[in-house]
């Protein structure tokens, strides 16, 4: 274990470099700032790379152990609760040090590209390196309080980051909605985690993993005995902890948030909302993936809500004409993938789902991310976010045109590209134990191919008279070089991170997994892949009347869609119309005029009572010398009585 | 020597008491007010003297206090004539009852 | 250590202010002793720390006795245990950062200067006596001069909200002193002698039935202060009218008072009525806690807001108290420290903005951080420990109570918890909205000439934020202080009957 002390510098640099950069921000130049930056998560990308090697390599015969590196007390409740501050290094969580370091990398080697002559540009490179510290420190977790700690921290990195250009009211409403929405949501994983250390009496991963895994355990037998409304607490913790993944990852219901988080820069959302913290939920499903297995009611509700999410979220993105909501919804349904992947796995031999599952987070960290930073290049250029201000833009970016169409395939699930190989080990684990999922998967699928076409083309086909706009666009063309490299970096992930041998390496019991290749699965898959890009072609290759005319055909429900079936509206109305436009100002009423009211009311009647006694006071000294007198007589008569 | 017997006395100092609690409670002028106080301070001394001579000649307390109580009465007479006059500069009276201003 | 010095040199201080004729003098005169205040509390924290390190672990340290009035056995007597260590270095750090925050007070300003010392030497009183009587004395030490900085500097309302919160305060200290004189007197009956000394009280063995009339007395009492509901409603009055620095004092060491007196006092020498009782604590404390924050949500005005919010988490200190095990209490004593240090700089900060927009209604302002870069931070950070961000003290506090509260077994206990873990979102709400419409949006004309901080606001600002980051990212050494002091009447939790 001494051997990995070293990686404790993946967490030190990127925090050193947010103080640095944060109280600097004034000082030092944007330009430094971002090269500080990129230099250190450069360094933490190689040393997560270097730890990858040794990890994976020293153990390639056997079982992948789990190795707490580091494990310092930091806040002790009781005897055994506690909360820990430490590092472990297991299959996924090196997995996700390399995805979070490398994608942090080039989104740190872009954002100097693309945040070139702001003058706040320190203060956004140092929330980029508060949110990569935040996020390594969530992977590293050895304690559920230290993820909920980081869980919180990535939360109000991405708060900030969504809120950088602050004076844009739409960005400043993204930003609190984000971070309310996942705060709701991180009251559910709060509670779970309470009811956890209530059940299993640690707060250590391994430690709960171990007892509740085995159903002889006191505490498994309490936490299955003991219930709440019929449901027993473990169900419960799940459930609830859950809820807080769900709201990190936007699963629906709580995925309101997403689509309005993409105010934030685009290499925000590509390092942020693409790649790394959105699925933090899913990354906390399969850490808890062995006790979520015992208690199956979770783990089916975990498939559901993966599975209707991603329907939902790709049958949303079909509608919708921002580059990066649409790209927004994408993930959501992506995600939703991975989430159903978990839902629909086993463990060991049947591990196929955890395995697909972690496979698809990793390539589709590289091609989701590659795809936003192919927005963000266009959208640096168009300056604008609607696909209705582009059109035939792969004549002027060719270079970006031809990554975005790889990282399309990619997503699509068209061989050789990554996406295919993590979504068809998902769709095969899913046939395998539920083909009502497995159906829902494969039509997402094709609906992701119509839908990322359809993108594909508006952007870098569909002539359009986008010279008509008032101000002609510039003559640059391709974004600049740090642009440029990062994507074609990425470019080449999406190219061969698919013929990676993942199955080797992390599995739910850290044994390597025999797969096997199901043809006539994949050929299904393919087909419906292409019969979606097929339509995209047909529908917007060119600019005809066909979308139009089906989206009168839809009538009220493509309405309905292109509102996202009202959630927000429906979320508005609880909210704001309810509990801050009703409850709150009934219990201001109350309080003002009822609570304070009583104490008012308490000095009133003090007022009145010492308002009909003043009149003994009248002042005249003979009126007191005759009280005096009665007084003293009356005290007299009474001594002589008694 | 004793041959006046101390009901006499008493009965001189109950007079001269009542008679000042009298004026006391009945005159309406500050000085006279005064003057009905000082008599019924001079009642008390009459007791405290009498009571000395007829049931502790040898001690001397009581004409201590009533020493006592002579300077307590000049002081007072003096302080409460000081209030009087000034009362009468605001007042233009000094009649007790136009002088209610100390109330609720 | 003789714990006399941490009275005698605001006593000093306070002499310091009278001599000197001008307000340049006063001012440099409060800041110089809350320096060496703040000096002589990390000396205490030094010196506590190595004496329970080579092995000393009686309940107080630093224990010095003297007599002042024989007859009715009242002594002046002090010592120290964690709890109040930790209360002491609150209140020099709230007080350092308040005097920085009132540096140009143009009215009376010796005088302000001379109130604020002043509330501090009671509060530094209260926390180092261990005789009734004494604290007493101390306790009214602290309140009296909250009346007189709120209705002479205060704005609005003013000598409403002065009375208000003198009255209901002094109401509290009524049926304190009630209970101090109840016990006082039982201790003669049950124990060896009538006794105003906190450690024999603690030993007299006071029978439940006496107990359970005296408890609500000293607790509802001391809750006054805490602002428990339905006793809060100084706190939004008091507050809005209140100067910066007396909202400081009042929100970051008044009401401090309150939640120490309730611990030590009340649930420490009755523990069987707190006990009995805790339901009805955690019942009003609960309340306290999501109605708090239901009506913050609709506060405009930012400082009513902070306020409010004030009320939201002190219940956290008494559900803590309520909840009668040693983690819930720590958590409350943390809650204590974190809330006086957070809301200090909140309000600080509240004050720095009115000072320079002259508007506290929160929709007035907008896109302020441009203009002041500095002091917007400093709103986030207050903002966001109070939201109990990771990293901040509020977290550590708020963690603490949970874990301790949700261990009680039961079910009226756990849904408590939850109730209280479901107010935190609705933290998040407000205290977003006030960050978003105060800091970002688009920046008002009549506002772009704003300066930022000036040397005094972001010295003081730096006090608090140093507090509040070293609590947040280190805070083992702060709860193992006060757990050690918790005392013993605390049940330790009660693990799961395996």
């Amino acid at each position: 274990m001494e051997g990995y002390s070293y990686i404790i510098w993946i967490l030190i640099l990127p925090l050193l470099t947010f103080l640095v950069t944060g109280l600097g921000s004034r000082k030092i130049s944007p330009t430094l700032a971002g090269i500080i930056g990129t230099t250190s998560m450069g360094i933490c990308a190689l040393l997560s790379i270097y730890t990858a090697g040794s990890y994976f390599g020293y153990y390639s015969n056997g079982v992948y152990p789990s190795l707490k590196v580091f494990d310092l007390p930091w806040l002790s409740f009781t005897e055994n609760l506690s909360i820990h501050l430490g590092m472990v290094l297991d299959p996924i969580s090196v997995m996700m040090l390399v995805v979070v370091t490398l994608v942090s990398f080039m989104v740190h080697l872009y954002s100097i590209g693309y945040l070139h002559g702001e003058s706040r540009g320190g203060v956004y490179f140092s929330y980029l390196s508060l949110f990569s510290f935040s996020m390594l420190g969530l992977v590293v977790s050895t304690n559920l309080f230290q993820m909920y700690i980081f869980w919180e921290l990535v939360g109000v990195s991405s708060f900030l980051l969504i809120g950088y250009y602050f004076t844009k009211p739409s960005a400043v409403a993204a930003s609190k909605k984000a971070f309310i929405v996942t705060r709701f949501a991180d009251f559910g994983f709060l509670v779970g985690i309470l009811i956890m250390g209530y059940v299993g009496g640690s707060f250590e991963f391994d430690a709960i993993i171990s007892r509740l895994t085995n159903p002889e355990s006191p505490e498994f037998l309490t936490a299955t005995g003991a219930g709440f409304l019929g449901i027993s607490l473990l169900t419960w913790s799940l459930v609830l902890i859950f809820m807080g993944g769900a709201g990190k990852s936007a699963m629906f219901p709580l995925h309101i948030w997403l689509p309005d988080a993409m105010e934030g820069p685009t290499p925000v959302s590509a390092l942020i909302h693409a790649a790394t913290m959105v699925v933090a939920g899913v990354f906390l499903v399969a850490r808890l993936f062995p006790v979520f297995f015992q208690v199956p009611v979770a783990l089916d509700l975990v498939a559901w809500v993966g599975a209707l999410s991603a329907l939902f979220a790709a049958i949303i993105a079909c509608t919708q004409t921002d580059i990066k909501r649409i790209l927004a919804y994408s993930t959501m349904s992506q995600i939703g993938y991975m989430m159903f992947g978990l839902g629909v796995s086993g463990m060991g031999e049947a591990g196929l789902g955890y395995m697909g599952s972690m496979f698809h987070l990793f390539t589709h960290a590289m091609f989701k991310a590659l795809l936003f930073l192919g927005a963000g290049a266009v959208i640096h250029y168009v300056h604008s976010n609607e696909v209705s201000d582009m059109g035939a833009l792969r004549k002027k970016m060719p270079v970006t045109g031809l990554l975005f169409l790889l990282a399309c395939l990619s997503i699509s699930g068209i061989p050789p590209f990554s996406g295919f190989f993590s979504k068809e080990e998902i769709l095969t684990a899913a046939l395998m134990k539920n083909p009502v999922v497995y159906g829902i998967g494969l039509f997402t699928a094709g609906l992701t191919a119509f839908y990322m076409f359809r993108l594909y083309y508006l952007i870098f086909w569909h002539n359009k008279p986008y010279h008509d706009k008032p101000s002609p666009l510039p003559r640059k063309k391709e974004a600049p070089l740090t642009m440029m490299v990062p994507m074609i970096l990425l470019g080449f992930a999406t190219l061969v991170s698919g013929f990676f041998p993942f199955n080797n390496f992390v599995t739910s019991d850290g044994k390597p997994l025999e797969i096997t290749f199901h043809a006539d699965l994949s050929a299904i898959a393919i087909g419906v892949s292409l019969t979606g890009i097929a339509l995209a072609s047909v529908f917007y290759l060119r600019p005809g009347p066909w979308p139009d005319k089906i989206a009168t055909a839809l009538g009220g429900f493509f309405t309905t869609v292109y509102r996202k079936f009202y959630i927000d509206e429906i979320y508005t109305l609880v909210a704001k119309k309810f509990i801050i436009g009703t409850v709150s100002p009934v219990a201001n009423w109350f309080d003002r005029n009822v609570v304070d009211g009583l104490m008012n009311f308490t000095g009133t009647v003090m007022g009145v009572f010492s308002d009909s006694i003043k009149v003994w006071q009248s002042g005249k000294i003979h009126g007191y010398l005759l009280w005096f007198f009665a007084g003293s007589m009356i005290v007299l008569i009474l001594m002589f009585i008694l | 020597m004793i041959s006046v017997p101390v009901t006499h006395i008493l009965f001189v100092s109950f007079a001269l008491f009542f008679i000042g609690a009298y004026g006391f409670f009945t005159r309406r002028n500050m000085i006279t007010m005064l003057m009905a106080v000082e008599l019924m301070l001079n009642a008390v001394n009459i007791n405290f003297i009498a009571f000395n001579r007829y049931l502790y000649p040898g001690q001397l307390e009581g004409l201590f206090f009533s020493i006592f109580i002579i300077t307590i009465a000049a002081a007072e007479a003096a302080v409460a004539i000081a209030i009087i006059i000034n009362i009468y500069r605001r007042f233009k009276t000094i009649d007790s009852d136009d002088i209610d201003s100390l109330k609720f | 250590m003789n714990l006399t010095l941490l009275v005698l040199v605001p006593v000093i201080t306070l002499a310091g202010i009278l001599l000197v004729k001008n307000k340049g003098g006063a001012r440099t005169v409060a800041l110089i002793g809350s320096v060496v205040q703040l000096g002589f509390s990390l000396l205490l924290l030094f010196m506590y720390g190595t004496e329970r390190k080579s092995g000393n672990s009686t309940d107080f340290l630093f224990e010095t006795k003297q007599v002042w009035f024989e007859q009715w056995n009242i002594h002046y007597h002090t010592g120290v245990d964690g709890i109040s260590v930790a209360m002491i270095l609150l209140t020099s750090f709230v007080v350092l950062a308040g005097v920085l925050v009132s540096w140009n007070v143009e009215k009376l300003s010796r005088e302000f200067f001379f109130l604020l010392v002043f509330l501090g030497t009671g509060a530094y009183g209260f926390f180092i006596s261990l005789d009734l009587f004494t604290m007493f004395f101390f306790f009214e030490l602290a309140v009296i001069p909250k009346y007189l900085l709120i209705a002479i500097w205060g704005s609005g309302r003013k000598e409403y909200s002065a009375m208000k919160l003198a009255l209901m305060l002094m109401g509290g200290s009524s049926l304190v002193l009630a209970g101090i004189f109840g016990l006082y007197y039982y201790t003669g009956v049950y124990g060896n002698g009538s006794t105003f000394n906190l450690i024999e009280i603690a030993e007299a063995g006071i029978p439940l039935e006496i107990q359970s009339f005296l408890f609500p007395l000293m607790f509802i009492g001391f809750a006054v202060l805490s602002a428990m509901f339905p006793f809060h409603t100084w706190a939004p009055d008091g507050h809005s009218s209140a100067p910066t620095a007396a909202s400081m004092f009042l929100a970051g060491i008044s009401m401090k008072l309150g939640g120490y007196g309730c611990l030590r006092l009340a649930a420490n020498l009755f523990p069987e009525a707190a006990a009995e009782y805790s339901f009805y604590i955690i019942l009003l404390s609960i309340t306290g806690i999501v109605y708090g924050a239901v009506v913050t949500l609709f506060q405009k005005d930012i400082k009513l807001m902070n306020a409010y919010s004030s009320v939201s988490h002190c219940g956290f200190v008494l559900l803590g108290i309520g909840m009668m095990t040693k983690t819930a209490a720590t958590g409350a004593v943390l809650q204590m420290i974190s809330h006086g240090v957070m809301t200090a700089l909140f309000f600080a900060v509240i004050g720095m903005v009115y000072e320079r927009t002259h508007t506290r209604i929160g929709s007035q302002m907008g896109g302020l951080l441009k203009v002041m870069p500095f002091i917007g931070t400093l709103f986030f950070i207050a903002g966001l420990t109070s939201l109990g961000l990771p990293g901040f003290s509020g977290f550590v506090a708020e963690m603490t109570v949970f874990v301790g509260s949700f261990q009680v077994p039961g079910l009226f206990y756990k849904a408590a918890t939850v109730l209280a873990c479901a107010s935190i979102v609705v933290t998040a709400v407000y205290i977003l909205r006030a960050a978003g419409v105060t800091l970002m949006g688009p920046l008002k004309e009549e506002h772009a000439t704003l300066t930022d901080a000036a040397w005094n606001e972001k010295a003081a600002g730096a006090v608090l934020v140093f507090c509040i980051v070293v609590m947040g990212s280190a805070p083992w050494w702060l709860s193992d202080l006060i757990q050690a002091s918790i005392p013993g009447s605390f049940e330790p939790l009660i693990i799961l009957p395996h």
